[in-house]
Formats: structure tokens, sequence, C-alpha cells
């Protein structure tokens, strides 16, 4: 492989991190006064910035990377300019909004996801890959103890409150798959040390998953499908609509600045 | 000597030498209730109004033209359900509830800023409410800082440092637009002319008609009136628009040398009481937005109760 070609995958790994951020803090940012009460609308728009801090963390430094390549973009043009089959998030990212149920249960799974995730990505041989990882980290600690407090109480709440839960986590368990899921170019990224081999963490986070969900008096689902695709840019409907709304300012007006 | 010997007469002359004395009153200090009323109706319309603003400038979280931006625009819309939290726990020291707040405002019995029930159309709008609307807030809340009671006072403190930052961020947007490309400096122009006038009502109608100033001096919960706010407001703008090189929205402002102050055009008050009457574009909106909020949020409160039962009985079994 010539330097040049690695050089290529690693800016590919770095949008695709900036890519699940920013479409989770976007999406979470729809929860702005629509919270269940004052307190937890200042919480849900502080996960949100968590998220959209990360994004602009691997964006930035994708913005080097690209000028590295021979292919210069800025932080924003990664975000802003392009389209739904380009976005390599995983797709659990991209699931709308939903009910509060919906969003902690995906909260509960990202998070528990992130933790093993940024700990590993923090002894990455990329060094501003692992300096953006120990930035991360402490926020997503938060962002645990936060997912797994609602995932108790709404799951040993109310029997209305469980039933949400309980059918959050049955319709969100088929987009967990493919987060431990790698293609060639990550396999690539793995052997060399730079990225973070997912596959391996799958236990460990079902085990935590486990644990939470059994003490919040859920059952994990046992249904047996999965949907796959978002690292390829394999998207479902929702995405489009995300960007169409994320995008249409900037992109209304080429070049400007703001 | 307690309380109980006095006359309300001599209650309320040791009160009123208090406050003429520029001491502050504490929750458990005997007050007039016209006093706690008058407080109440102020307080709770301001959290109130932290609140439902949080809707106009959340309408453009989502579209925020850069990540920056969108970083900024959010942690500013946190700020002001901050704000929220915090006059809604001043208020409730003078014997009030949140939940008899939110429910005041939503049967319409307490009011918000009519500010907010103007649309937010283009992200020009986010430049000119943090640089106006949240500009005309600081030259109340700065003066509410000195307000008579305690709690009201302290809040203020608080707020106005993150308002400065609030005002700032508006304004670079301007910035921004009025240097950017021939379209958005009109963005810019077209934001400024919507919103400069509705600024300028937000001080109240004119003192000699406003329903509740002569007391409120009286008792120093306002501390300056209505007008001489408003022009301080008005004095501070001037010279920023021009900075931009926008045009003035007021083609009757003049400086006057005399009075070391600008002359202005006069405010259309039809238009201000038709919007705060429900002819606005967002007033039913903003109300049902909070309902709808509040509804869906029913089970999810119903449920931390629930939870907190439960661990309490476990505790007591253990």
């Amino acid at each position: 492989m010539t330097q040049s070609n690695s050089k290529q995958d690693l800016l590919t790994y770095t949008v695709r991190l900036g890519d699940d951020a920013i479409i989770l803090g976007h999406r979470l940012s729809e929860w702005v006064s629509y919270g269940p009460f004052l307190e937890e609308d200042i919480a849900l728009g502080n996960v949100s910035l968590d998220f959209i801090g990360h994004a602009q963390m691997y964006y930035t430094y994708a913005a080097t990377l690209s000028n590295e390549v021979g292919d210069k973009k800025a932080e924003d043009d990664f975000a802003y300019l392009r389209d739904e089959r380009e976005f390599q998030n995983h797709i659990i990212h991209e699931l709308p909004r939903g009910d509060f149920a919906y969003s902690v249960v995906k909260q509960l799974l990202i998070d528990l996801y992130n933790k093993h995730y940024i700990e590993e990505l923090k002894s990455s041989n990329d060094e501003t890959l692992s300096a953006i990882a120990a930035k991360a980290a402490k926020e997503v600690t938060y962002h645990c103890r936060r997912s797994k407090e609602w995932t108790l109480r709404l799951g040993d709440g109310t029997e209305e409150s469980h039933l949400k839960m309980q059918r959050a986590l049955d319709d969100l368990w088929g987009y967990t798959h493919e987060i431990f899921e790698q293609d060639e170019l990550e396999l690539r990224l793995v052997a060399q040390g730079i990225a973070v081999d997912s596959a391996s963490l799958k236990d460990k986070w079902f085990d935590d998953v486990k644990a939470i969900i059994e003490q919040a008096t859920l059952k994990l689902p046992t249904s047996e499908w999965a949907v796959r695709g978002g690292r390829a840019g394999y998207h479902t409907e929702n995405l489009g609509h995300l960007l169409t709304e994320m995008q249409f300012v900037h992109r209304s007006f080429p070049g400007a600045k703001w | 000597m307690a309380n109980s010997d006095l006359t309300e007469a001599e209650l309320e002359a040791a009160f009123q030498e208090k406050i003429d004395s520029e001491q502050k009153i504490e929750p458990k200090d005997w007050m007039p209730e016209g006093y706690r009323k008058n407080l109440i109706r102020q307080m709770s319309q301001h959290a109130h109004s932290e609140v439902i603003g949080m809707q106009p400038e959340g309408n453009w979280i989502t579209r925020a033209p850069s990540l920056r931006r969108k970083a900024v625009l959010l942690a500013k819309v946190q700020d002001e359900a901050g704000h929220g939290l915090y006059l809604y726990s001043a208020t409730e020291t003078l014997g009030i509830s949140r939940a008899e707040m939110i429910e005041a405002l939503q049967t319409g019995a307490a009011k918000y800023a009519s500010i907010f029930n103007y649309p937010t159309q283009t992200w020009g709008d986010m430049g000119a409410i943090g640089w106006l609307v949240d500009g005309a807030a600081i030259c109340n809340q700065v003066s509410l800082q000195r307000t008579s009671y305690g709690p009201y006072a302290r809040g203020m403190i608080r707020i106005c440092k993150e308002e400065s930052f609030h005002q700032r961020q508006g304004y670079q947007i301007m910035i921004e637009l009025a240097l950017g490309t021939p379209e958005q400096k009109q963005m810019a122009q077209d934001s400024l002319n919507r919103f400069y006038w509705p600024s300028l009502m937000m001080f109240g109608p004119h003192d000699s008609d406003s329903a509740h100033s002569a007391k409120s001096m009286k008792w120093k919960i306002k501390r300056e009136t209505n007008d001489d706010l408003r022009q301080k407001f008005i004095d501070q703008t001037a010279p920023q628009i021009k900075f931009l090189g926008l045009e003035h929205p007021d083609k009757d402002l003049k400086w006057n040398a005399e009075r070391g102050h600008h002359d202005s055009g006069e405010i259309n008050w039809d238009e201000f009481y038709s919007v705060i009457n429900g002819n606005g574009h967002c007033n039913r909106q903003r109300i049902q937005h909070h309902v709808k909020a509040h509804e869906e949020g029913a089970w999810v409160r119903a449920a931390m109760l629930a939870y907190k039962e439960k661990k309490k009985k476990q505790y007591q079994v253990d």
C-alpha cells in the first residue's frame, strides 16, 4: 500500500467518526424546547453539544488530512456539502428523535459502545485521533451514567414507561449489529494500530447493556433482524431529510462566510 | 418586637423605609401583599419569556449554517433555559410553585414577552434577536440588578453576565452578514427592519400609559422607567447600526445635542397591542408548543416519581 492510499484511508475513517457524531448531535438538538421538563431540556442540549463538539474535532482533522491528499476541504465542507450517499455514519445515529424512551434507549446503546470505542481509540497510533479520544472520554463517561440512570427510571417506573422502553429497545436492537462490523478499509487501519477493532468490543458492550437492561426490568430482544450499510453510504430514508434541513442555508449561499 | 405586635400600617412604613434606604427585601421578610403579587407577576413573566424565547431561536438550530454557529446557538438557547430555571426558583421564594406558574402560562393567565410572538424567518433573525432582543433585555436586566427583592436582584446579576455573551454572538452574526455577500447584507437589513421596532416595544408602553409603573418604582421593583430604558437602548443601537453599514429603520431618528440623546419616530402602538392581544404570527403556536412538550413529558415525570417511590419503599424494607 502506498503512503497516500493509507492517508486516504485515515481521512475516510476520520470523516466516518465525524459523521456519526454530527448526525447524532443534530438529532439530539431537535429536543431543544421539547424536553419533558426544563432541567432535562438543558441536559439534552448539553449532550447534543458534546457530540457536535466531537464532530468539529474529527472534521477539523479531516480538513488537515484532505489537504495532505490534495483534495483540500474545510471543516464545514464535510458537514454541509456532501450528499446522503457520501455520509458514512452508522445508521443508528440517523434514526428519528422519536419519543423520550426511544432517545434514551438509543443513547444507552450508543453511549456504552462509545465508552469502549473511545477508550480503545485513546491508544491509537495516530496521535490526533488519540488526542481527540482523550478529550471526548470524560464526556462519554457522563453520557453513560446519564443513560443508565434514565433507563433504570423509565424501565422500572410505571407500566406505561416500561412498555415504551421495551418497544424502543425492540425497535432499535437491529441497528446495533453493524456497529461491530468492519469493512476492508477499517481492517487495514486496525492492522496499522490506527482504527479501533470494533468487533472485539461486542462482548464487553453486550455485558454492559445486559446488566442495565435487566436491572431496569426490561428484556433483551431475541429477534434476528439486522439493518446494515451505513459505512457504505447505504442509509435509511431519514438521513436525506436531516441533511436537507441541516444543509439548506449553507448551500443557499455558496462560498459565504458565517 | 415581633411582627404580630405591629399594625399593618406600621409594618408597611417599616417596609418602605427599608426600601428607601436601599436594603434588600428577603423571602422571610414581611412584605405587602401587593408587592408580593407584583413581583410574582413580573418575575414569572420574566421566567416564561426565557422559556418561550427558546422556541424562535430553537427554530434555527437545525439549520444553522456552520458547525460553529450551530454549537454557539445551541449553547445560547441552553442558557435561556437555565435563566428560566433561576427565575422560576427565585419566584418560588414568594410562595408559588413552578407547576402553578406553568399552569398560568399555559392558560394565558400569565404573559411572556410579546416579542416572541414574531416569527423567525431567516438566519439573519438569529443575529437580530441576539443583538436587539437580548440587547433590549440587558438594558432592562442591568437596571434590575438593583431591584429591591434580593433573590431577583441576585438572579439578575448572574443572568446579565451570560446575556452580554448572547448579545455579542448576535452582533457577530450581523457583522458576518453585513460584511458578506450582497444577499447576506440584504438578509441582515431585512432582519433589522423586522426586529427593530418590536425590540423598542419590549420596554413596554410609555410611562404615562403604563399600568404597573408608579407602584413598581415606589417599591423599587423597577429602578428606571420604560421610556428611560428605551432611550438608552435607542442611543446604544444607533452607532451599532451605522457600524454595520445598514440603514436605520427609523427614518425620523436624529441626534439631539441639547438633550444628549437621539430623538426618534413614534412606535406603532396599535401593532404592539394587536400582537399582545393574539394577532401575532406565533401566539397560539408558542403556547401550543409548550403544552405539547409538557404533555408529552407527563409519562416521563410520572415514571420518575414512581421509581423514586419504589426505591424509597425498598430502602425502608431493607
